[in-house]
């Protein structure tokens, strides 16, 4: 579990982290979402014991960052945004110089480096210089690291950048199953599709302060309103419009189709279709309009509250 | 113990491993190491034999000592550059951040990378130095005497550690390889200088002084570890903006500093300057050491470079003895605007000497007058005349401002040089230096300014008067 408390990082003059909370528990994901110089590493290298936070509190795997700094750097695996890894080592080595760090006795490091190369498809390339390796290989390699002492809670800064589509699927297999597994995950990444397929919570980050955080569902309501259908008509509409009835907003509307919000769509979809039959339109088509996390989030960033389910 | 330091031995291990396969490392080590030391003694050979040719014995006969010093020291003169590419070379690649957020310990890590950027050079020093032995022994039939060879190779190991360390605290303050290169002049300059100084000594044959050079680098090795260990920690690391010059920071940092916001000279004297001296405390104690022992170093070389007792007829001082004093710079006999500028120019330089040096050659600086004035003392014993004498004819007048002068002037320089080897919890080294260059601003504005001022209106206008009076002449 990842709780966060009022946690703040000052820099001089300036504030880089501004009172950020939240709380991942076991088996959750959460997304930090923000523009670069958000806050987002600044937060991440709190919760992982390197920076200690100005104020605030967090607490990783039951251990706190400032006072059981060498416990929470055991209970966690980092993904970096840069993936750091020794273009000199070949990826055995690489991985068998982490396991001794974690201090991994040498059966289960070895089982452990065997497993997590296979899974990624690096066996085969487990003796080859990791300077030769493409960037999807390093990102694959990098990600074994992270996972190689098996840790509870997991921070992935932007997991799948440089993979191919393929790699990238696998990688976001082996995230949901690391879910599956009881783990807390935070994954930082600008991929916002990504971020919904995944996450079971966002945290919009600006300007060092959660700017909106709740489920994906609980954000598109909070910040796009509620869920918009479009019903496609076999014939024109003809001004004036069909009066729509109430708990229904038109939003827009062509000759052959209109659109309208509604908070509760499982009533007011079959009303507004009774409407328009009575009127005498034929409806071909009834569906929900997409929203994507990506509407979501520029209407954040570009919004001048906070907002928080 | 041996369990804290595993962890550490498993980041040299790797770090040895990276080094031996980078040939950017390993060429130039196998050069210094195996080909360089057979070069030096293929010219050993010429040199002694063309000396030998024209009669100069003792010059070719401490040659060899002196090559074997520099046979040993240039391999080792790459672990800067190794502690260089370890240090902030993985900062700036990112390499570090995994390390970073393993359990390993911020000393640990310091540890390890120390003795990976120590170990190969160090290796290939020793190596260097028994190539080198074996092809002098095998030219010249010449062997070292037991003691040489452990000071050299002692002398080889401290001034690795000297620049390793060093390195590690330029690495702390920035974030790419081409930034510390830069600043790497702090610790390549510094040894010039040192090298060359142990140049002189092995001219000069005089090896006991070897011991005290091993000893002082001992110490400025504990000091930069100990600094090393403080500067690199994760909050450091990654904690700040670096490699950013803001010279509109520095100027606000240096003015606040200085002024301590004060607005009135006296407010600014009692609650700027006197804090500024207070901390200063034990840099001027060092320094009133430093100056006795100037004396004492000064009154021994007087036995050994004694003065014609006819210079010394103090009681008869004639205007030659006061120009011979003068031409030395002993004291001046020009204007006071003269004398003034020349002990300013003398404290700045002192200042730029002791700003390459962690302060050390700016104190040696200043020791001088004070050496010349033991020198004297001591001479003027030796002619049976009293030292106390002319200590109160011809020091005490000006040197009743002068010495507190040079007392102050040194203490600052000391620390500011000495900021380098302080940890600055907290504070960027910059910032802890600004303020170290203000309280230095602070002592000479403040004091020593107005005290070397009133030190040249009476070295011109009273001295000669005391001495004469004094002396009876």
């Amino acid at each position: 579990m990842i709780v966060a408390e009022n946690l703040s990082k000052r820099f001089g003059d300036f504030l880089a982290v501004d009172r950020i909370d939240f709380q991942v528990s076991a088996g959750e994901v959460l997304a930090l979402l923000g523009p670069n110089g958000a806050g987002k590493t600044t937060t991440i290298r709190m919760l992982t014991a390197i920076l200690r936070p100005t104020t605030g509190k967090a607490r990783l795997a039951g251990y706190d960052v400032v006072e059981q700094a060498d416990q929470v750097r055991a209970s966690v695996g980092v993904l970096n945004e840069q993936h750091g890894l020794y273009g000199r080592m070949s990826a055995h080595e690489y991985l068998d110089f982490f396991g001794q760090i974690y201090r991994l006795d040498i059966e289960r490091r070895q089982q452990r480096i065997r497993g997590l190369l296979e899974s990624f498809g690096l066996y085969e390339h487990r003796h080859r210089r990791i300077g030769q390796f493409s960037k999807g290989m390093r990102q694959k390699l990098a990600l074994a690291r992270t996972l190689l002492h098996e840790p509870p809670v997991l921070i992935l800064d932007e997991p799948t950048s440089a993979m191919d589509p393929e790699s990238a699927s696998l990688v976001r297999r082996s995230i949901r199953s690391l879910r599956s597994a009881e783990r807390s995950i935070i994954i930082c990444t600008h991929n916002l599709a990504e971020a919904e397929d995944l996450a079971d919570q966002i945290a919009i980050v600006r300007g060092g302060r959660i700017i909106a955080k709740g489920t994906p569902s609980e954000l598109k309501l909070a910040l796009l309103g509620p869920a918009e259908f479009e019903i496609t008509l076999d014939e024109e509409l003809q001004e004036p419009l069909p009066a729509l009835p109430k708990g229904a907003r038109l939003t827009s509307y062509s000759p052959h189709w209109l659109r309208y919000q509604t908070a509760d769509p499982a009533r007011i979809n079959s009303v507004v279709i009774q409407a328009l039959l009575a009127q005498g339109l034929r409806v071909i088509t009834l569906r929900e309009v997409p929203r994507s996390l990506e509407q979501v989030y520029f209407q954040a960033v570009s919004s001048q509250h906070e907002l928080e389910m | 113990m041996l369990e804290n330091l595993r962890p550490a031995w498993i980041v040299t291990r790797r770090e040895l491993k990276d080094q031996f396969r980078d040939w950017r490392i390993i060429i130039p080590l196998v050069l210094l190491a195996l080909v360089f030391p057979g070069l030096v003694d293929f010219a050993a050979g010429q040199l002694v034999d063309f000396i030998k040719g024209y009669g100069a014995n003792i010059f070719a006969d401490r040659l060899i000592p002196f090559m074997l010093m520099v046979v040993g020291f240039f391999p080792v003169s790459i672990s800067l550059a190794i502690a260089l590419e370890s240090f902030v070379g993985e900062k700036e690649r990112g390499s570090i951040e995994p390390l970073l957020t393993s359990p390993l310990t911020d000393v640990q890590i310091y540890v390890g990378k120390l003795a990976a950027a120590l170990a190969p050079p160090l290796l290939a020093s020793t190596l260097a130095v028994i190539v080198y032995l074996v092809g002098i022994n095998f030219q010249l039939d010449w062997r070292p005497p037991g003691i040489l060879l452990v000071q050299i190779l002692l002398l080889t190991l401290v001034q690795g550690i000297v620049m390793v360390s060093g390195a590690v605290i330029i690495s702390s303050q920035t974030t790419s390889v081409k930034a510390a290169n830069l600043l790497a002049a702090f610790v390549i300059i510094p040894m010039a200088f040192l090298i060359q100084g142990e140049a002189v000594v092995m001219f000069w044959a005089r090896y006991s002084v070897l011991w005290w050079i091993i000893a002082g680098q001992v110490v400025i090795a504990a000091l930069l570890i100990r600094s090393g260990i403080s500067y690199f920690n994760r909050e450091e690391l990654l904690g700040r903006e670096l490699d950013s010059l803001n010279f509109r920071w520095g100027w606000r940092v240096f003015v606040e500093a200085f002024s301590g916001g004060e607005k009135t000279p006296l407010a600014w004297y009692r609650r700027v300057v006197a804090p500024a001296v207070q901390r200063m405390r034990a840099p001027i104690l060092a320094m009133c050491l430093a100056l006795a022992m100037g004396i004492w170093a000064g009154a021994g070389e007087a036995s050994e470079f004694a003065l014609p007792t006819e210079v010394l007829n103090l009681n008869n001082l004639d205007q030659g003895f006061i120009n011979g004093l003068d031409a030395i710079r002993f004291f001046s006999v020009s204007g006071v605007g003269t004398v003034w500028i020349h002990n300013l120019r003398a404290i700045l330089l002192a200042t730029l000497a002791g700003f390459f040096s962690f302060g050390v050659l700016g104190v040696l600086v200043l020791m001088m007058p004070l050496m010349l004035v033991g020198y004297f003392m001591a001479n003027t014993a030796a002619a049976g005349l009293s030292p106390l004498v002319f200590l109160g004819a011809l020091v005490a007048p000006h040197g009743l401002f002068e010495i507190p002068a040079i007392v102050l002037a040194g203490a600052a320089i000391m620390h500011l040089g000495g900021t380098l080897l302080a940890p600055s919890h907290g504070r960027s080294i910059g910032e802890a230096w600004l303020r170290s260059f203000a309280d230095w601003a602070k002592i000479v504005v403040g004091l020593v300014v107005p005290l070397l001022l009133a030190a040249a209106f009476v070295e011109v206008l009273l001295t000669p008067r005391v001495a004469v009076w004094l002396l009876g002449g």
